[in-house]
């Protein structure tokens, strides 16, 4: 096998040292009659070769991406990334690297993650953040599991416009684990409808823009909401142009880090963000990296609160998490400073002025128009003529890919579609689109 | 340590392309109170600056590539390179998650045949793709156990029984999952004290968390009696599968008795671990598990694969999506490579390095369970005199370059150096490592102060710990003055 450097003679002479005469023997403490049930996949060794073309079959199953458009959103954005972002986390020395247990033999992952978080901090306007969770629903979970444990109250209230996947999520960790989710509906604008906000809850989750594209409105909420926490899902990009979470009084920010360098990849890996208010960082879930100094004063950073993590704490630590997301906050980190904040603001610019141009175009169709009044950034609900599904099939047709109505449906929000726009749409592209539903109805 | 916040260059020229629509303006499109005021401090690097000082800063660190790394229950084997080729292909990288199932069939396919794989390897029924670590499997697990009990009308199982050698995310998990934990303690052999476990077993025991073999390297010879004991006792069987390189290809947890077990794609099946994540950490189970499985699941009909929400006994969902598909991918490719003989050959060799590196190392180093170890093995670190302790073993390791076993770990050996060379070391650079830490032992008599000085030849000296955790600075200190 070529990942083994053994040779037949290392082995002879090695089961010798050991004093066993087979390899087998090294295995008699499995017992007997488990070994004997053992049954093979049924797999032959492959070459190299092989195995690309046995993996390349599968690739033309899957849609030729390069001929179709997207506007798919949802929090998994379209998003053009530099090549110098895979090109440093494709460094090996950063890819097949472990948890930095040894601070003296990692710091080019700690000096990384601590930037990350400061820009994560600088981006969210908070306090701390840590060095990634698995992706932007599981965040989102750790942030209520988290408000719980600061409110002590086993209720949360959940904004409906939310993603439907970190819902789902959301969802099935409270139903696990006892805590009961209330709803806030949204109204004619898009928004949370703050007039229906619940009492006793540990925390309230508001996500911005929400999974109709809307900005919220989040002046005097935080004041209003007494003892129970503020957890806001954030879409970083957004952040070049929007007012970050820290200044609303937000006390958790989560998000999905995805559109900050990283391909879709069918859904993962992702990148979690997690940021929070200094007050809670005993609380707070996940790897936190600090500066210290070496023996010789030196700058140096490590891994550090950790005496709220599993391994420490085992049963009372703040989160199970072990494993993160650590390269994927590395590629943002590089994505990040490739931009610099005026770029992304620019980006987020480029997003903005796409986005609206297209909603403009498709409102002024015939039956086609803004669902909500609302502000949106890049993605924004239209309410179609006819059977929004039907829109969708014949959009496929033209390789124009477009958000599954059925989400927006289950949320409500009947006969409409949603569209996202990034900065790699271009106006013809977005030209297109409007003449395709054009010639739909 | 300079970062990217002292680069002091500012960066021109065109980033973004130019704005091809009528331009309407930020004003207009976003009224003002829900706008920033101020940027936030991210510098704009050059391109150049930005890869030297990324390149510089992976100088710093320390991976398979660079050489042995045998960090206990952490199985960092080498990271084969066409795997991260075929993660790339624009069919796979580019596929979004939310797309018509009928353009990601590849994708769906890919998925539902590395779960067939992978439960052939576990020899359970069936598997979930969605958790995204080790310890984000665990925690499915438990929700699935949690909802079997509900579903039995059996709530008051709520004790976990857990060994004194367990992982720190056993107990985290299952209490995270409202299950209290009762310690097993381990026998004067290194394995689970049968008579202490039937003690405990009750009508209250929801079940077990094992890993196996456990965090001493050691083979649980009466796994099957143990995993019986805990089903006659109406109680499940949960195995940690970071220690799946002991027996892969060869046995399998469905066969020991497993009700759920979870693999550790970036360590068994060589996903890289990118410095902390992301992982993959599937879990397979046994037939009674099966309904509450997360959904959506993969099936495959006439027409192709599905994403199938329609299963009313799901606890749900775990991820975002479907996992981490990248991750999958390449576990998948592994498997492919390797096939039944290579998977077979994996855990030959390591177990054989790990016993190798065993019987050479105890001559110098004190073995607390003196036995035929799995793919790794436990030493102390108390017995080298001069109040040498195993930190300032590790610490000298990497002075000659290898990084540091896994240290104070498992909790139940003193001093615990918990070392696991994977099958990707050849015998020739586990000889090297064997004489560095033979000449260690020697220097800790002689020369002690060598030890508790280094490292001396990495990037930085030891540590202030104490001052990064009393006076916490977790972000760059934009207002510090310089010194």
């Amino acid at each position: 096998m070529r990942y083994i450097a053994n040779t037949e003679a290392d082995r002879r002479a090695m089961l010798d040292a050991v004093g066993v005469s087979s390899l087998e023997e090294l295995f008699n403490d499995i017992p007997r009659q488990v070994r004997d049930r053992y049954q093979p996949i049924g797999l032959p060794e492959r070459s190299e070769l092989e195995t690309v073309c046995k993996v390349h079959k599968l690739a033309p199953l899957n849609a030729a991406w390069e001929q179709y458009t997207s506007f798919l959103g949802g929090g998994v954005y379209d998003h053009y990334i530099p090549r110098v972002v895979p090109y440093v986390t494709s460094r090996s020395e950063f890819s097949t690297a472990y948890t930095p247990y040894q601070p003296e033999m990692s710091q080019g992952t700690l000096t990384a993650m601590f930037e990350f978080q400061t820009l994560l901090c600088e981006l969210t306007g908070m306090d701390v953040a840590n060095s990634s969770m698995y992706d932007g629903a599981t965040a989102l979970a750790e942030a209520v599991f988290m408000a719980e444990r600061i409110a002590k109250t086993d209720k949360v209230a959940v904004c409906r416009s939310l993603y439907p996947h970190y819902r789902q999520v959301l969802d099935t960790y409270c139903q696990a684990t006892g805590i009961e989710v209330v709803e806030v509906p949204y109204d004619h604008i898009g928004r949370y409808n703050a007039d229906s906000l619940p009492t006793k809850i540990s925390a309230l989750v508001v996500q911005s823009p929400n999974t109709f594209g809307i900005i919220e409105e989040m002046n005097g909420l935080k004041e209003r909401l007494g003892a129970a926490l503020l957890i806001v899902a954030v879409n970083p990009i957004s952040l070049g142009l929007i007012a970050p979470p820290g200044k609303a009084g937000a006390d958790i920010v989560v998000g999905e880090g995805q559109p900050l360098g990283l391909s879709p990849s069918f859904g993962g890996p992702f990148l979690g963000l997690f940021a929070c208010r200094k007050q809670y960082l005993r609380s707070m879930p996940g790897r936190i990296i600090g500066r210290t100094v070496d023996a010789q004063g030196e700058i140096a950073y490590t891994m550090t609160s950790q005496t709220r993590e599993q391994h420490i704490r085992r049963g009372r630590a703040t989160s199970n998490i072990c494993t993160n997301s650590t390269l994927c906050a590395l590629a943002a980190a590089v994505y990040l400073a490739g931009l610099g904040a005026h770029g992304l603001q620019e980006l987020a610019l480029l997003n903005l002025e796409k986005a609206h141009y297209l909603a403009e175009r498709i409102g002024s169709l015939p039956g086609y128009s803004l669902a909500f009044s609302g502000p949106f950034f890049n993605e924004f609900v239209i309410s179609v003529p006819g059977d929004p599904q039907s829109v969708c099939r014949r959009l496929a047709r033209d390789k124009i890919l477009v958000n599954n109505p059925s989400s927006l449906s289950e949320l409500g929000v009947k006969q409409a579609l949603s569209f996202a726009v990034t900065e790699q749409r271009t106006k013809e592209e977005l030209d297109s689109l409007v003449n395709a539903l054009r010639d739909i109805t | 340590m300079k970062t990217i916040f002292d680069a002091k260059g500012k960066r021109e020229g065109k980033v973004l392309p130019a704005l091809d629509v009528p331009q309407q303006g930020l004003e207009k499109l976003i009224p003002h109170s829900l706008r920033r005021s101020r940027k936030p401090r991210i510098p704009a690097l050059s391109e150049p600056e930005l890869v030297r000082h990324y390149t510089r800063l992976s100088k710093l660190n320390y991976g398979v590539d660079d050489g042995l790394y045998p960090l206990g229950s952490c199985t960092m084997k080498y990271n084969p390179k066409v795997n991260e080729d075929l993660a790339q292909l624009p069919a796979f990288a580019d596929a979004h998650p939310l797309a018509d199932e009928r353009l990601v069939q590849g994708s769906l396919a890919l998925l539902h045949e590395a779960s067939r794989y992978l439960c052939n390897i576990a020899g359970l029924s069936d598997i979930t793709l969605q958790p995204a670590a080790g310890a984000h499997g665990e925690l499915t697990g438990m929700f699935l156990f949690n909802r079997y009990f509900r579903e039995r009308g059996e709530s008051k199982r709520k004790r976990m029984l857990l060994p004194d050698s367990a992982h720190g995310t056993n107990p985290a998990s299952a209490t995270t999952s409202g299950f209290s934990i009762t310690q097993i303690p381990s026998g004067e052999d290194g394995m689970v004290d049968l008579v202490a476990l039937r003690e405990t077993l009750d009508e209250t025991v929801a079940g077990i968390m094992l890993t196996v073999p456990n965090t001493l390297g050691i083979f649980e010879e009466r796994i099957l009696e143990i995993t019986q004991m805990v089903h006659t006792a109406g109680g499940l069987c949960y195995f940690d599968g970071a220690n799946l390189n002991a027996f892969l290809g060869q046995a399998r947890p469905g066969d020991m008795g497993a009700d759920a077990f979870h693999f550790n794609l970036h360590k068994t099946l060589s996903a890289p671990h990118g410095g902390g994540g992301p992982g993959s950490g599937p879990v397979a189970v046994s037939q009674c598990l099966v309904d509450f499985l997360p959904v959506p699941r993969i099936t495959k009909d006439e027409n192709g694969y599905h994403l199938d929400r329609n299963f009313p006994r799901s606890i749900g969902c775990m991820h975002s999506f479907y996992g981490n598909f990248g991750v999958i991918l390449k576990a998948y490719a592994y498997i492919l490579l390797l096939g039944d003989d290579g998977l077979h050959a994996v855990s030959d060799n390591a177990v054989l390095n790990a016993n190798y590196l065993q019987e050479r190392l105890k001559k110098t180093y004190h073995l607390p369970y003196d036995r035929l170890c799995k793919h790794e093995f436990v030493l102390s670190g108390e017995k080298l005199g001069q109040g040498i302790t195993t930190f300032d073993i590790a610490k000298r390791l990497i002075d000659y370059g290898f990084y540091p076993p896994t240290v104070y770990f498992p909790l139940i050996v003193r001093e615990a150096l918990m070392i696991e060379p994977t099958e990707c070391e050849g015998k020739e650079t586990l000889d090297r490592f064997i004489g560095v830490m033979e000449k260690i032992a020697l220097e800790a008599k002689e020369n002690p102060e060598l030890l508790r000085a280094a490292p001396q030849h990495a990037p930085v000296q030891r540590l202030d710990q104490t001052r990064a955790a009393r006076h916490p600075i977790l972000t760059y200190p934009f207002d510090e003055l310089p010194e």
